[in-house]
């Protein structure tokens, strides 16, 4: 697994965190994290969503600022003010998000952050390209547009980059993320001829085959804390399997202090029952910034509840979107009540009881500017008894807003008042009313607890409950897989656009789900 | 119709698109600077009034024209500032303070005249021509290019000196990247709002110097609103320049010479009405935009202030 070079020498940390907290409003993304980080050694940052990863690799490259501890550089308290101060102490990161400029060559891109007085050394930088591409074994097109390799090519521009600067510290967040299969055993491959060479790499990852294959120390971070590390005595000592079973348990292990932990009740879905919805052989085209979907198929039966996991974007949005109509599917069929409504418009399915909470509240779920009362009504624009020939009946919407706003707790000063002035939490009623409402027979759940405060997402996730046990169908997707296993029946997982596995939520459940979610077989 | 075709009637109209089009140039020149990094400056036309109008001063009050254009730079500098704390430092919207900075500036600078001048309109004398040599003996192209005034000759100069700084200098690099992908820039070390900054302001100069060009040289006198919609001329090509210094050139040009038509018309004797032939500048750009205004390309962060670290 890991390589000789890394614990040949009793190396000194070139950058060390101690006790490191940061606060974002509502949220602590890192609270009191330890790391040291050695040359030649990779230390694997393994993480889910929200983890705290990216707030890390922000406070060390000096775009944020902690708000408690300190941050050692060569041994020295050494507060990392700007990125020119991070690329100045040899620290180089390498985003998530391509930080090169599409519309200038490989070459300008390299030498960008020269003074502006200065010339542009151009052959300078293609001799020194020259002799770091010839140790590393890679090839680049320096006079190529950016815009015009592949996202591959552009990481290695990046590493590049960094290498050019004379980096010590290398970063590399999410990096493998958008690599096929072949280009992350070259990054891999790549990032073992580095440390080689005497550099210090940080690799931020979720997908723990990644970080059993390609890292020499794995710290585990989960909620904002660091909850293990592996060292590379540790590392080689034990088997992959022990290995990747301890970090599973690191990783998606209960806590003991969680306050959103509640027990699942025993509920019981009648197995016999016809399923409420059928879903076979999805499929939706992929575009620019999207993930297609492909064969997706699940049944819910009345009052069950079917779990969506899986790491943000791997096609989630997507299917509840071809489920409800807002997206185009390119084959497949969806079954209502066995009637098939996958070629009916958003609004038909709608009536005929399939209701969509997305997870873009203000965006896609309200408009903003329109007071609470209309935004429950806003997908029965023109409808009786709330319009009449096209005129908006004022005492029929307030008469029957009032109910809604008392029956699901919205805490609004007035109907008339702008929904975007309300909390997430209170948008987040607003749509969980008018969605609910008369008529409902199977609904999707996008991250309907996302952003929101305690309080706010314990009375949606009751809320969620108590529609399945009125004997709607629910398919809940989220990225927290604590809320789905606090409330599912079955979880499937998502990733690449594809089903990869459903696993019934009984016992194992939590490590399975963690399985399937990294990469691994349930 | 004979007049049309002579060579004296060439000879004006030419001449006066020069002088026309050089406060475009300049003005267009200095807003693909701020497009480029980044900042959609539609202050430009406020710009351009204070160098006119500062322009005129200096030049009235020192009777030298090359003071004027130095006062005229600083003053269309100084709006430019307050364009600069206001958009690019504190990120107030861009399009709003441009505005507002254009319809305070002709405003104010109608009001200043006023108290100075009451309703008279002083002139200045007619600026010195420096005649090139043999070139100017040319017939009609001679007398119409170059016979001009020495900051015309380097306004054009500028045009290349613009084109080697885009594509050959370290700040032209940096200037497209705050532009095109500003946290690329940060990450690289450089200050997004240093250099947007420094963008803004050199718009504002090159703004101003235009306006006292049009004051000085053009007019040889300022009357309030004089600058007519230049600026707004300015923006236009520079978004139809995609970036290109020349050719915001050849469109100041091109609209140079419909504006010096309708004084040329005149020297021809040919009676058709003003307001028809003042509506055509703008009728040229309808026609650009038409023609190529789909291809223009903007900067992709044209118009957004940028914030480290957002999220």
């Amino acid at each position: 697994m890991s390589s000789l070079s890394s614990s040949s020498v009793a190396a000194r940390d070139i950058v060390a965190l101690e006790g490191v907290t940061k606060r974002f409003p509502g949220i602590v993304a890192n609270d009191s994290v330890d790391l040291s980080i050695r040359p030649g050694e990779v230390q694997v940052l393994l993480g889910e969503n929200g983890a705290g990863k990216s707030t890390l690799i922000g406070m060390l490259s000096g775009l944020l600022q902690p708000d408690e501890g300190r941050i050692l550089v060569d041994g020295k308290p050494t507060p990392i003010t700007s990125p020119r101060h991070a690329l100045a102490l040899g620290i180089g990161t390498v985003f998530q998000h391509m930080m090169l400029v599409p519309t200038l060559t490989v070459a300008e891109n390299l030498l960008l952050g020269g003074r502006w007085w200065q010339r542009p050394r151009t052959e300078e930088l293609a001799a020194r390209v020259a002799e770091i591409t010839s140790t590393l074994g890679i090839t680049v097109k320096l006079h190529a547009k950016v815009s015009e390799l592949s996202l591959g090519e552009q990481q290695q521009v990046e590493i590049l980059r960094a290498m050019v600067r004379k980096s010590r510290l290398l970063i590399l967040d999410e990096s493998t993320s958008m690599l096929t299969p072949k280009g992350i055993d070259e990054l891999g491959a790549l990032m073992r001829r580095l440390v080689e060479q005497g550099l210090a790499i940080v690799f931020i990852t979720h997908k723990l085959k990644e970080a059993a294959a390609f890292g020499d120390r794995i710290s585990v971070l989960k909620l904002g804390r660091k909850v293990g590390e592996i060292p590379p005595e540790r590392f080689r000592a034990l088997g992959e399997q022990a290995i990747i079973s301890e970090i599973v348990e690191l990783m998606f292990g209960k806590q003991s202090d969680d306050p959103e932990a509640v027990e699942r009740p025993v509920r019981t879905v009648h197995a016999e029952a016809a399923p409420l919805l059928q879903v076979a052989d999805l499929a939706v085209a992929p575009t620019d910034n999207a993930p297609g979907l492909s064969s997706i198929s699940f049944d819910i039966r009345p009052g069950e509840i079917l779990g969506i996991a899986g790491i943000d974007g791997n096609g989630q949005k997507q299917l509840a979107e071809a489920l409800a109509g807002q997206r185009a599917a390119t084959g497949g069929s969806v079954r209502l009540e066995g009637v098939a409504i996958e070629a009916l418009s958003v609004g038909e399915r709608r009536r005929r009881g399939l209701r969509y909470l997305t997870d873009d509240r203000l965006g896609e779920g309200t408009v903003g500017t329109f007071p609470v009362s209309i935004n429950f009504f806003l997908k029965q624009v023109g409808a009786a008894p709330f319009w009449r020939n096209g005129v908006e009946q004022r005492a029929e919407i307030d008469k029957r807003a009032t109910q809604l706003v008392r029956e699901y707790d919205v805490r609004t000063p007035s109907l008339k008042t702008p929904v975007a002035r309300l909390s997430g939490g209170n948008i987040q009623k607003v749509l969980l009313a008018r969605e609910l409402a008369e008529g409902a027979k199977m609904v999707i759940f996008n991250k309907p607890t996302y952003g929101l405060d305690l309080a706010n997402t314990l009375a949606s996730r009751q809320r969620i409950r108590d529609t399945a046990a009125r004997g709607l169908a629910v398919l809940l997707i989220s990225t927290d897989l604590e809320e789905l296993l606090s409330m599912c029946d079955r979880i499937a997982v998502i990733a690449n656009g594809a089903l990869v596995g459903t696993v019934e939520n009984v016992d194992d459940a939590r490590t399975k789900v963690g399985r399937l979610m990294i990469g691994l077989a349930a | 119709m004979t007049g049309l075709f002579s060579a004296v009637f060439l000879s004006a109209l030419l001449f006066g698109a020069v002088t026309a089009a050089i406060p475009l140039l300049l003005a267009g020149l200095g807003e693909q600077m701020s497009e480029k990094a980044g900042v959609l400056n539609i202050g430009i036309e406020g710009m351009l009034l204070a160098g006119a109008y500062l322009g005129f001063v200096g030049a009235f009050y020192s009777g030298s024209l090359w003071l004027g254009f130095v006062t005229g730079a600083a003053g269309g500098a100084a709006v430019a500032l307050i364009m600069a704390l206001l958009c690019v430092r504190i990120g107030l919207n861009q399009i709003v303070i441009g505005i507002a900075l254009t319809l305070g500036l002709e405003g104010l600078t109608a009001l200043l005249h006023h108290f100075q001048f009451s309703r008279s309109y002083p002139r200045l004398p007619a600026a010195d021509a420096t005649v090139i040599p043999l070139l100017s003996d040319i017939p009609v192209i001679g007398p119409a290019f170059f016979k001009h005034h020495l900051i015309v000759y380097l306004a054009v100069a500028l045009v290349f000196g613009m084109g080697y700084l885009y594509r050959r200098t370290q700040l032209g690099l940096n200037l497209q990247a705050a532009g095109d992908k500003p946290a690329a820039l940060d990450v690289a070390g450089i200050d997004v709002i240093k250099t947007r900054t420094i963008a803004v302001l050199t718009t504002g100069a090159l703004a101003g110097l235009g306006g006292a060009y049009l004051a000085n040289v053009g007019a040889g006198l300022f009357i309030p609103f004089i600058t007519n919609g230049a600026g707004f001329l300015g923006i236009v090509l520079a978004m139809l320049a995609r970036g290109r210094p020349v050719w915001v050139l050849f469109g100041a040009l091109l609209f140079g010479v419909c504006l010096s038509l309708t004084t040329a018309m005149q020297v021809a004797g040919i009676n058709i009405p003003t307001d028809v032939i003042q509506m055509l500048p703008f009728l040229a750009v309808m026609i650009m935009l038409v023609l190529f205004g789909r291809r223009a390309s903007l900067p992709a962060a044209l118009g957004i202030p940028y914030e480290r670290g957002a999220r």
